[in-house]
């Protein structure tokens, strides 16, 4: 992590709450929360079903919006930004990987990959190249014209992750990335995820209920009842 | 090229669902096709009529007849090209199910004003030098089986007796919209046999056809002719052929609005079939927007998805729906023959073909694009999995 601890922060969440509403009651999910990520970070947020995880990964990921407070990215204030700006900004800034893979059946996994980078002025070559290296670095170069039913779960996985990662984004967001998936195949999408913070120095924030799967992960934060409670290590 | 490859991917991720629809468009479009072309075929006549005729009959009703002496008056009014006359026989061939309009003409003058009934010369001069002969239209030749040379008898339902002619010629038509399907014979035949049989209707015509030096003059003849005429014991109603054909279209308006009315029926229906089908698929796929659209995907492309698979699948069964609907047509044409001498299918009919395939395929997109556009991104992929 290279670079001076200002130019490490790349995620800053400041004060951060957000509640649903369910009928005429108003459910706070999460509650003043603050943190920040520093670039390159590869870190994972646990805590029990309910706790706010995935909403405070939704807020960062530009899915959701906060009810209050403020989340900086990059130096840019998402909560700012109107429906379209955010979608381009998601576009730019922003990988997902989910736990069901969420790749589109009647696409290849080649036009999976594909997808994100129609949003971008590459021309059909260009595309070619970052879907190609994207398929390489999941190692899955010869399944490029599988479908995702023609793919193994961990398959799909490593699809969604190439997806994730051809717009080259700015972090990657990943919900329970191997809770669909057996041990094996869950051990092989956490190393690729090691492998892209590592090697590629991917800023990676993961929701997790799986101990080994935060084992991967350089901090650990809790969340309890839409409170941060500790950190580790 | 993405975009056309998802939808119809997508479009065909239900094959059956899919292709149930694509073949009620197909039918419905068929449907409203061959009902549109039987309201055309209704107004053929109207529409294959010259604006250089007029038409003039008896201003009481169509069924009393005009004194013969009226033609050289008539002819001598000014704006006034040529001067014929016709009466409506009525008569059958072997059954009425061979019914096929049959008229008595004044032969030379009748063709020379209807350049659109081609007959070669040599059957003309046939025609014209065979007090008992016959002309008939190719279609009509065709449909019983007719040649130069036959003898065909009449049953006479308004000119009792058994009347026999000589078919002299078959023409056709000049244009696609003329009518194949008349008989025509000498009115000289007719009258010699009536003064010998009922002599008080001899020297009777049904319809004078005028023809006009000037289209814009037809208004000027139409009220000379008729002035001409006034306090006569036969006084004369003067139209344009138009307006007359219309005349008997008027009588049966109320089938022809009712054909209208089920045919745009046929097409509301598909509609709701069309839109149920996309609302099912949108429901289906509000996880897949909702991924699309955390990717980055915005509102009109989603929007784009929804309706442009909503109109492959409209325009794809319209499509076929188009292609089917000539040899239908065709079929219909000669099953239905007697009673639609001219069925054809008018492009403006295609037209409405395609601008209701798209016009569905709007619609249907609207509420489930609506709904698609909607969702949002975190409760859209809730629904994942």
């Amino acid at each position: 992590m290279p670079g001076s601890p200002e130019q490490q922060v790349i995620v800053t969440v400041n004060t951060v709450s957000k509640a649903y509403q369910r009928g005429n009651q108003t459910v706070p999910v999460l509650e003043g929360i603050s943190f920040e990520i520093a670039r390159g970070e590869f870190l994972a947020l646990m805590g029990p079903s309910g706790s706010g995880k995935s909403t405070l990964l939704n807020l960062i990921a530009g899915i959701d919006t906060v009810d209050s407070g403020s989340i900086i990215v990059d130096g840019v204030d998402i909560a700012t930004l109107d429906e379209s700006d955010l979608a381009r900004w998601r576009a730019a800034h922003v990988g997902f990987i989910f736990q069901f893979y969420n790749l589109i059946p009647v696409l290849t996994a080649y036009e999976n990959v594909e997808l994100p980078l129609l949003l971008t002025s590459l021309s059909r070559r260009e595309r070619r190249a970052h879907v190609e290296a994207a398929l390489d670095v999941v190692s899955l170069s010869d399944r490029q014209e599988h479908y995702p039913s023609q793919l193994s779960g961990g398959q799909q996985q490593r699809v969604a992750i190439a997806r994730a990662i051809v717009t080259d984004p700015t972090i990657l967001v990943a919900d329970e990335p191997t809770g669909d998936l057996d041990r094996v195949s869950a051990g092989e999408i956490l190393g690729l995820m090691s492998r892209l913070n590592l090697e590629q120095g991917k800023t990676i924030i993961m929701v997790t209920h799986d101990p080994r799967a935060a084992e991967k992960a350089h901090i650990v934060r809790h969340l309890e009842k839409g409170l941060l409670t500790d950190v580790s290590p | 090229m993405f975009l056309l490859k998802l939808l119809s991917r997508n479009a065909f991720r239900h094959p059956l669902r899919t292709l149930l629809t694509i073949f009620g468009i197909t039918v419905a479009i068929l449907a409203f096709g061959l009902l549109q072309t039987v309201v055309s075929a209704w107004y053929a006549g109207a529409n294959a009529s010259s604006s250089t005729r007029l038409i003039s009959r008896n201003a009481i009703s169509l069924i009393f007849s005009l004194p013969i002496a009226y033609q050289e008056r008539i002819r001598h009014i000014e704006g006034v090209s040529a001067v014929s006359y016709a009466n409506w026989f009525g008569g059958v061939y072997i059954t009425e199910k061979n019914f096929f309009p049959n008229f008595a003409i004044e032969p030379k003058s009748y063709l020379a004003l209807y350049p659109e009934f081609v007959l070669a010369p040599e059957e003309k001069r046939a025609f014209l030098l065979d007090r008992k002969g016959c002309v008939v239209g190719k279609k009509l030749a065709e449909r019983l089986g007719w040649k130069i040379g036959d003898i065909i008898p009449l049953k006479g339902t308004i000119y009792p007796g058994t009347w026999e002619f000589v078919l002299r010629g078959i023409y056709t038509g000049a244009e696609k919209s003329t009518d194949e399907s008349q008989f025509f014979f000498q009115w000289e035949y007719l009258n010699e046999s009536l003064k010998k049989t009922v002599a008080r209707r001899a020297n009777q015509i049904g319809v004078y056809v005028i023809g006009l030096k000037k289209p814009q003059s037809a208004a000027e003849v139409s009220l000379a002719v008729d002035s001409a005429f006034r306090n006569s014991l036969a006084e004369t109603l003067t139209e344009t052929e138009k307006a007359f054909q219309l005349i008997f279209i008027s009588m049966t308006e109320a089938i022809v609005v009712a054909i209208r009315i089920v045919s745009f029926v046929v097409i509301i229906i598909i509609m709701v079939v069309v839109a149920n089908t996309m609302a099912m698929t949108a429901r289906e796929r509000i996880g897949e927007y909702a991924i699309f659209k955390a990717m980055g995907f915005q509102a009109h492309h989603i929007a784009g998805m929804v309706f442009g698979e909503s109109l492959f699948i409209t325009t794809a069964g319209g499509c076929l729906g188009i292609l089917l609907t000539f040899p239908v047509a065709g079929k219909f044409g000669e099953v239905m023959g007697n009673f639609f001498p001219v069925f054809q299918v008018d492009p403006l009919t295609l037209q409405m073909d395609l601008a209701f395939c798209l016009v569905v395929g709007i619609v249907a997109g609207i509420f489930p694009t609506w709904r698609a556009v909607r969702i949002k991104v975190a409760d859209g992929l809730r629904r994942v999995g």
